[in-house]
């Protein structure tokens, strides 16, 4: 079978084995231990009955994600340069930048909620810490990585500073600056679903995912626990694949990561 | 047009830092036209040479002046053809080849025309749209010759462009860059480990010895214009390819 087939056919193969496996055990299960474990269809049902809470959740979810990732771009990118053109802002920011990777976001929530009030802001803002260590340290790193032959060759030129960041460090920060939003991708909707649980409100309708799944957790929906579960994993990937997409456009028509094969 | 003006060099000694010389009493007058390879064993700086000519590093002693001034005042003058092509990878070939001369402050208007004039000076006419990962390793080269004659050099300064090619791709590229020189009037400084290739392509050879690195012996190359594939089979070719290899190793073991 053609490699292509194969990368179709074995996923799929090894998804129904899950399933099969999972009523398996399902229906070995003691009656009174089957809660543990919904069945994928009871799952479905449960999604159908909470399809408008859990939509409405996943938008909410997205904002307070999107919210967040899109200041991390904007703020990590005007952090990386100012890192990059003063190694003085380089050492003098660096380890605080990462004593704030290091601090685990629900100890952060409290004070976000302190600051700004549970809900969306609180979430955005939370998002935002979780996302902009990875695309500040990947794009800082890119900038002061250009190759240095081109540097030289810029400077024989006598090109200006400006255009020297320009139309030199910063296209060939690309890349890193793409690894730096693969990363933060996945975790910005990871992020604003633990942020909504820990920061989260239901005021005006306001809650994410996070949220619903305390709710369900709470009220012993285990079929509807499953069902947010498998939509905060959905969410996920349609921000991976949105920035891989965006990533792709951007570098595949030069960059090495994209070679292919009828080279 | 104006003459190709000339490089003069005198006592010229570099360091770098507290370190030991690597080039000591450089002495050198160019004159206009002329094509000068730098040929002698590893670390006789004879790179160092060609960047100091450049203005990329000051010289640490003694004199050196192009067109009778610094390089730094000539730097509009002149143009680098580094080891490695050092294309911008983002940039399509026409891309990189216009972006030297926005650089340089041409302006827009003349940009279009001097890129397809020497992309097709260089053969490559027809892979203006092509990036750098598509091109093979001698079209990238051209690539990059294309994008120092773009800017009109009145000194063309090669630090062993051809190093990395094959043997075959080498030969063919050092017959074209003679062909565009007898279009375009610059005075050549290039730096090679190629007896072959130096004696092909100089009006005048310049063999140097290391620790501390200086010309050793200066060899005219008085092989006839226009020098084509042909050249290489002659006998002159022949004789001096084999005296500048006997110079060249009498050199090195004094050396080692």
């Amino acid at each position: 079978m053609p490699r292509k087939s194969l990368s179709i056919f074995l996923p799929a193969l090894a998804g129904l084995l899950v399933i099969a496996a999972w009523y398996a055990i399902r229906f070995s299960l003691v009656a009174d231990f089957k809660f543990l474990l919904p069945t994928p269809d009871e799952i479905l049902r449960a999604f159908r009955a909470n399809h408008a809470a859990l939509i409405r959740a996943a938008l909410n979810t997205s904002e307070g994600a999107l919210l967040g990732f899109a200041l991390a771009v904007v703020v990590s990118s005007t952090a990386s340069l100012a890192m990059a053109l003063s190694p003085a802002v380089r050492f003098s920011l660096y380890p605080y930048l990462m004593a704030l990777q290091l601090t685990p976001l629900p100890v952060l929530a409290p004070i976000c909620v302190l600051w700004v009030g549970a809900g969306l802001k609180s979430v955005s803002l939370l998002t935002f810490l979780i996302a902009f260590f990875p695309l500040a340290v990947n794009t800082t790193q890119g900038l002061v990585s250009t190759d240095r032959n081109l540097v030289e060759l810029f400077r024989m030129w006598r090109a200006s500073p400006m255009q020297e960041l320009f139309l030199l460090r910063v296209p060939s920060a690309l890349p890193y600056f793409f690894t730096g939003l693969r990363i933060a991708g996945t975790l910005a909707p990871i992020g604003a679903v633990v942020a909504d649980m820990n920061a989260g409100s239901s005021f005006n309708d306001g809650g994410g995912l996070g949220f619903q799944a305390t709710i369900y957790s709470a009220q012993a929906k285990f079929p509807a626990l499953f069902a947010t579960a498998a939509t905060t994993c959905l969410l996920g990937f349609i921000f991976t694949g949105a920035v891989l997409t965006l990533s792709w456009f951007a570098l595949h028509q030069w960059h090495d990561s994209y070679e292919r094969a009828d080279k | 047009m104006s003459a190709p003006p000339t490089v003069e060099l005198r006592d010229v000694s570099k360091r770098f830092g507290e370190g030991p010389l690597v080039l000591d009493g450089v002495n050198l007058v160019a004159a206009s036209g002329e094509f000068i390879s730098f040929i002698g064993p590893s670390g006789c700086g004879k790179s160092t040479l060609l960047r100091l000519i450049a203005g990329l590093t000051p010289a640490s002693g003694g004199a050196l002046a192009v067109d009778g001034r610094s390089p730094e005042a000539a730097a509009a003058d002149l143009a680098f053809v580094f080891q490695e092509p050092t294309l911008l990878p983002w940039l399509t070939a026409a891309a990189n080849v216009d972006l030297a001369q926005k650089v340089r402050g041409v302006p827009v208007a003349d940009r279009a025309a001097s890129t397809r004039r020497v992309l097709d000076l260089v053969r490559l006419g027809d892979r203006a749209a092509a990036f750098p990962r598509q091109l093979s390793g001698g079209q990238k080269m051209r690539v990059s010759i294309a994008r120092a004659l773009s800017l009109s050099p009145k000194i063309l300064l090669l630090d062993e462009p051809f190093g990395a090619l094959d043997e075959l791709t080498r030969e063919h590229l050092n017959e074209e860059l003679l062909a565009i020189r007898d279009r375009q009037a610059w005075t050549a400084f290039f730096v090679t480990h190629s007896v072959a290739e130096a004696v092909f392509l100089s009006t005048r050879l310049l063999v140097m010895s290391a620790n501390p690195g200086r010309i050793h012996v200066e060899i005219p190359i008085p092989l006839p214009w226009p020098r084509t594939a042909e050249t290489r089979l002659s006998q002159p070719y022949y004789e001096l390819v084999a005296r500048v290899s006997r110079v060249l190793r009498s050199v090195d073991t004094a050396a080692a």
